[in-house]
C-alpha cells in the first residue's frame, strides 16, 4: 500500500477511536452542572451521590480523551507536513486559542472537580464543575473550527506558488466564523450532547431492570432525559440547517449524501438505498421526489447541482458519503422517536413502567456514538479529494519524508495498543457500574462537613 | 544576527516559556515516575502517585499547548521536526498512552500482578519520555540535516549519536532530582525519609551528567557559544543556573523544601535559557548547510498571525497562570489518600 492510503487509514483510524471520548466527556459535562446544580439547589444527598458517581465515569473518558488527543495534535506535524505548512498560518492559530483557552480550563478544574470534594467549599465545586464543562465545549469550538476552515476557507490569501504555496490569514474573525464554523459547532455539540445523556439513560435504565440503585437510577434517567429531548430535536435543526450550508458550499458532498447526479434534476430525498456508481443511479431505494429542493430551496421544483456538473477527479466516493449519511440520520430520528416517547411517558407516570423501552433504552448508548462517527465520515469522506477545500488535495498534503513502511508500523502499534485501551475502557466502566454509586448513608455530606479552603 | 525585539523574538521566548513550564511541571511528575520503582510497599507507591495526581494531566498540557504553539508561529519547524523525527515521535506518543493508562489503571485492581505490571509500565514510560525529549533536544544542539527545500534529510538511527544521548540521560537525572524534592515536598514519615535521601544521590547524578554534558557542547558544539562570547552578559544565566543547583542541598538541609523545590525549578528555567541562548535565532540548525538552517525568521507564520496569537496569550496565560497556582494551592501540603485517590 502506498503512502497515502496508510496516512489516511491511521489519521482516520485513531480520530474514530478519539471521537469516542470527547463527546462523552461533553455530554456528561453538561449533565454534571446538571446534577449537581440540584444539590446545590435541594442539598439532596441524592444529588450528591448521582454528581459523585458520575464524576467518576466522566474522569475516565476525559483521561483517554487526553491520552489519544495528543496523538491528533503530533499526526498534523507527523504524517501531513505538507498540509502543515500550508495551513499552519491559519489553523495553528485556532490551535493555540484551544490549547489556551481550552485545555489548561479543563485539566486544571478536572483536578477539583475529581480529588477536590474535600479540599473546597460546595459552591466551589460546583463552579469548577461548570468551567471543566465549559473548557470541554471550548475545545470543541477551536477544534470545529479549525476543520470548518478547511471545508469552507474564509478570511485567507494564498502567498508563494507551487510546491511552497501556504495560506495566510487575513481576517481572523472572518477565519473563525467562516461560512460553516457555527452550523457544523451547534451540530457536533448537540451530538455530543446526546453521546452523554444517552450514556446516562442506558446505565440508570440497567439498574432499573436489575432492580439496583432505584433512587438514583430513575433520577438520573429523568434528568438525562430532558437533555436526550432538547439535545436530540435540536440535532434536527442544526442537521437542517448543515446541509443548507453543504448545499451553498460544498455542493459535490450534497449531491454525494442524496446520490444527485444530474443537474438538470431537481432533488429527490431518498430513504435508503444503494448507489450504483456506475450507471449512477440508486437501486433498491425509496425516495420522495423533489423533497430535497424543498428542503434546501423551499422550492420542491428547483434543480439540484448534481455530481455530473462536477469534474470526475473532484468528486468524492459517493456510496459511502451516501450511507453514513443516511444511517446517521435514521439514527437521529429514532433518538427524538425514543426521547419523545419516554417524556410522554414521563408526564403520564409510566416512564419505569415497560420493560422493553428500558431495554432499547440500555442499547441506546450505541446509538449516538455510532451516529456521531458516520457524520464525521459523511463531513470527512464527503470532502474529498480536498484536504482543504479547493485549495490543496489530499494527495499533496503528505509529510514528503515519512516512508510507507514507517506508518504501516506505527499504524500497526496503534491498532494493538487502541483495541488494549478499548478493552480497559469498557471493563474499567463495567466495573463502575457493577460497583455502582456509594449509598447514601455512607457518604457524609459535604454541607455538614464544611471544610473550607484556608481553613488546613 | 543582530538581535531585535520584534514578534518573531517574542514567539521565541514564548515558545521557550511554554516548554520551560512542560518542563518544570511535568519534570517533576515524570521524575516521581522515574523513582516509582524504587519504593517498595504498595502504600508507599500509592502514595507517591497521588502525590502527582491532582495534576500531572495538567501538567502535560503544557506539551499539548507548546506543540500548538510551535505548529501556529513556526509551521517550518513543526512540519519538519515532526515528519523528520517520525519514529521517535511515535514511541513518544506510545509511551505518553502507556504512562497516562497506567496512572489510570493500576490501583484499580487489587491483584498484585496487577499492580506490578502497572508500575513497570508507569516507571518506564516516565523514563522513556525523559529520555526521549533530551535525545530530540541534543539533536536541536548539534544539528540535523536539513536540505534546502526544508526537509528532513536524515535517518531515525542518525539522531542518536554518543551527545544526543548524553542529554538525554542528562534530562532523566534532572528529573529524578526534580521528582524527588518534589516528593520530600508532598510526603511525611518514612517515605519523606526515603526521598531524601534519593536527593542527595539525584544531586550528585545530575551534577555529573551536567558537567560532562557542559564540557561535550563547548568542545564539539562550540557554535552553542558565540552568543555569550558577543554578549559577555549572558554568562549571568549560567551564573544563576549554578546558584540554583547548589541552593538545592543548602534548602534540603535546612528542611526547606519548598525553597528547594524552587530552587530546582529556577535551574530547569536557567538550563532552557541557555541553550536558548545558544541557538538563537536558529530553531533547527541544518547540518548540511547552515543557510538551510529553520530561522524564527524563514520558518515562521505572518506578522498578522503572531500578532493575533500574541493577543491571545496576553488575553489568556494571565488566567492559565492564575488557576494553575490556586490549584496547586488547594492542593497544597501532604498527600493523604482517600476515595477518590488513585
Amino acid at each position: 500500500m502506498d503512502t497515502e492510503i496508510l496516512a489516511r487509514i491511521q489519521f482516520a483510524f485513531t480520530v474514530a477511536f478519539h471521537y469516542i471520548y470527547p463527546p462523552l466527556s461533553i455530554g456528561l459535562g453538561i449533565l454534571l452542572v446538571m446534577m449537581e446544580g440540584m444539590y446545590i439547589k435541594t442539598k439532596n444527598p441524592l444529588y450528591e451521590q448521582m454528581t459523585k458517581f458520575w464524576v467518576k465515569v466522566f474522569a475516565l473518558t476525559f483521561a483517554i480523551g487526553v491520552a489519544t488527543g495528543i496523538v491528533m495534535e503530533f499526526e498534523f506535524g507527523t504524517n501531513w507536513a505538507t498540509y502543515s505548512r500550508f495551513v499552519g498560518d491559519v489553523f495553528g492559530s485556532a490551535l493555540a486559542a484551544e490549547g489556551i483557552f481550552a485545555f489548561f480550563l479543563e485539566s486544571g478544574f478536572l483536578a477539583l472537580l475529581v480529588f477536590g470534594w474535600d479540599k473546597v467549599k460546595p459552591r466551589t465545586h460546583f463552579i469548577s464543575t461548570i468551567i471543566v464543562s465549559l473548557g470541554s465545549m471550548f475545545s470543541a469550538v477551536w477544534i470545529v473550527v479549525a476543520n470548518s476552515w478547511q471545508q469552507t476557507p474564509a478570511g485567507y490569501h494564498i502567498v508563494r506558488e507551487g510546491l511552497s504555496a501556504r495560506a495566510e490569514i487575513t481576517d481572523f474573525w472572518a477565519m473563525v466564523f467562516n461560512p460553516s464554523s457555527v452550523d457544523r459547532l451547534l451540530h457536533v455539540l448537540s451530538g455530543a450532547w446526546l453521546a452523554g445523556a444517552f450514556l446516562v439513560i442506558s446505565v440508570s435504565a440497567f439498574y432499573i431492570l436489575k432492580n439496583r440503585h432505584l433512587d438514583f437510577a430513575k433520577s438520573s434517567l429523568r434528568i438525562a432525559m430532558l437533555l436526550a429531548l432538547f439535545a436530540s430535536l435540536f440535532q434536527l435543526f442544526t442537521g437542517h440547517q448543515s446541509a443548507i450550508g453543504v448545499n451553498e458550499n460544498q455542493p459535490a458532498k450534497l449531491a454525494a449524501m442524496e446520490a444527485h447526479f444530474d443537474s438538470s434534476a431537481v432533488g429527490d430525498l431518498h430513504l435508503f438505498g444503494w448507489v450504483d456508481e456506475k450507471n449512477k443511479e440508486v437501486k433498491l431505494g425509496v425516495s420522495i421526489p423533489g423533497l430535497l429542493s424543498y428542503l434546501v430551496y423551499g422550492d420542491a421544483a428547483k434543480p439540484i447541482a448534481g455530481l455530473n456538473s462536477f469534474p470526475k477527479n473532484e468528486t468524492p466516493p459517493v456510496n459511502i458519503v451516501f450511507q453514513s449519511y443516511h444511517i446517521m440520520v435514521a439514527i437521529g430520528f429514532f433518538l427524538i422517536g425514543i426521547s419523545v416517547l419516554g417524556v410522554f411517558l414521563w408526564w403520564r407516570s409510566k416512564l419505569f413502567n415497560h420493560r422493553w423501552l428500558l431495554r432499547v433504552f440500555v442499547f441506546s448508548v450505541l446509538g449516538p456514538q455510532i451516529a456521531n462517527q458516520l457524520g464525521w465520515i459523511t463531513a470527512e469522506v464527503g470532502r474529498q479529494p480536498w484536504i482543504v477545500y479547493g485549495l490543496l488535495k489530499t494527495s499533496d498534503a503528505l509529510s514528503k519524508v515519512v516512508t510507507a513502511g514507517q506508518i504501516m508500523f506505527s499504524l500497526i502499534l496503534f491498532a494493538v495498543i487502541y483495541l488494549f485501551l478499548f478493552i480497559l475502557f469498557i471493563y474499567l466502566l463495567n466495573e463502575k457500574i457493577k460497583h455502582g454509586p456509594e449509598e447514601p448513608e455512607t457518604i457524609v455530606s459535604e454541607y455538614e462537613k464544611q471544610k473550607f479552603i484556608f481553613e488546613k | 544576527m543582530e538581535f531585535t525585539f520584534d514578534l518573531n523574538t517574542i514567539w521565541f521566548i514564548l515558545i521557550g516559556i511554554l516548554l520551560a513550564g512542560y518542563a518544570i511541571l511535568d519534570g517533576f511528575d515524570l521524575g516521581v515516575g522515574a523513582l516509582h520503582l524504587l519504593f517498595k510497599k504498595d502504600e508507599e507507591r500509592r502514595i507517591a502517585i497521588n502525590a502527582i495526581g491532582p495534576v500531572w494531566d495538567g501538567n502535560e498540557v503544557w506539551l499539548v499547548t507548546g506543540g500548538g504553539a510551535l505548529f501556529a508561529a513556526f509551521p517550518d519547524v513543526y512540519a519538519t521536526v515532526f515528519s523528520g523525527f517520525y519514529t521517535a515521535f511515535m514511541l513518544l506518543l506510545f509511551v505518553l498512552i502507556f504512562r497516562a493508562v497506567a496512572l489510570e489503571f493500576r490501583s484499580k485492581q487489587e491483584a498484585k500482578w496487577w499492580r506490578q505490571m502497572w508500575d513497570v509500565l508507569f516507571s518506564v514510560a516516565s523514563i522513556v519520555i525523559a529520555l526521549l525529549m533530551g535525545v530530540a533536544l541534543g539533536n536541536i544542539v548539534t544539528g540535523v540535516p536539513v536540505g534546502a527545500d526544508k526537509e528532513f534529510a536524515g535517518s531515525f538511527l542518525g539522531l542518536i549519536t554518543p551527545y544526543t544521548v548524553l542529554v538525554g540521560i542528562t534530562t532523566v537525572a534532572l528529573f529524578m532530582m526534580h521528582g524527588s524534592i518534589y516528593l520530600v515536598m508532598k510526603t511525611e514519615g518514612e517515605i519523606q525519609q526515603k526521598a531524601r535521601g534519593w536527593v542527595n544521590n539525584t544531586i550528585i547524578f545530575f551534577v555529573i551528567c551536567f558537567v560532562s554534558t557542559t564540557m561535550a557542547t563547548l568542545v564539539y558544539f562550540p557554535h552553542m557559544t558565540q552568543h555569550f562570547k558577543d554578549t559577555p552578559f549572558l554568562f549571568i544565566l549560567a551564573l544563576l543556573n549554578m546558584l540554583a543547583i547548589a541552593n538545592i542541598p543548602r534548602e534540603i538541609h535546612h528542611k526547606k523544601e519548598f525553597k528547594a523545590f524552587l530552587s530546582s525549578c529556577a535551574s530547569i528555567a536557567a538550563l532552557l535559557a541557555l541553550f536558548a541562548a545558544g541557538i538563537f535565532p536558529n530553531i533547527v540548525i541544518s547540518t548540511i548547510n547552515p543557510d538551510y538552517s529553520l530561522t524564527i525568521y524563514n520558518a515562521a507564520s505572518s506578522q498578522k498571525t503572531l500578532s493575533t496569537m500574541l493577543t491571545i496569550a496576553i488575553i489568556g496565560m494571565p488566567f492559565v497562570i492564575g488557576y494553575t497556582i490556586t490549584i496547586y494551592w488547594i492542593f497544597r501540603g501532604k498527600v493523604k489518600l482517600d476515595k477518590m485517590s488513585y
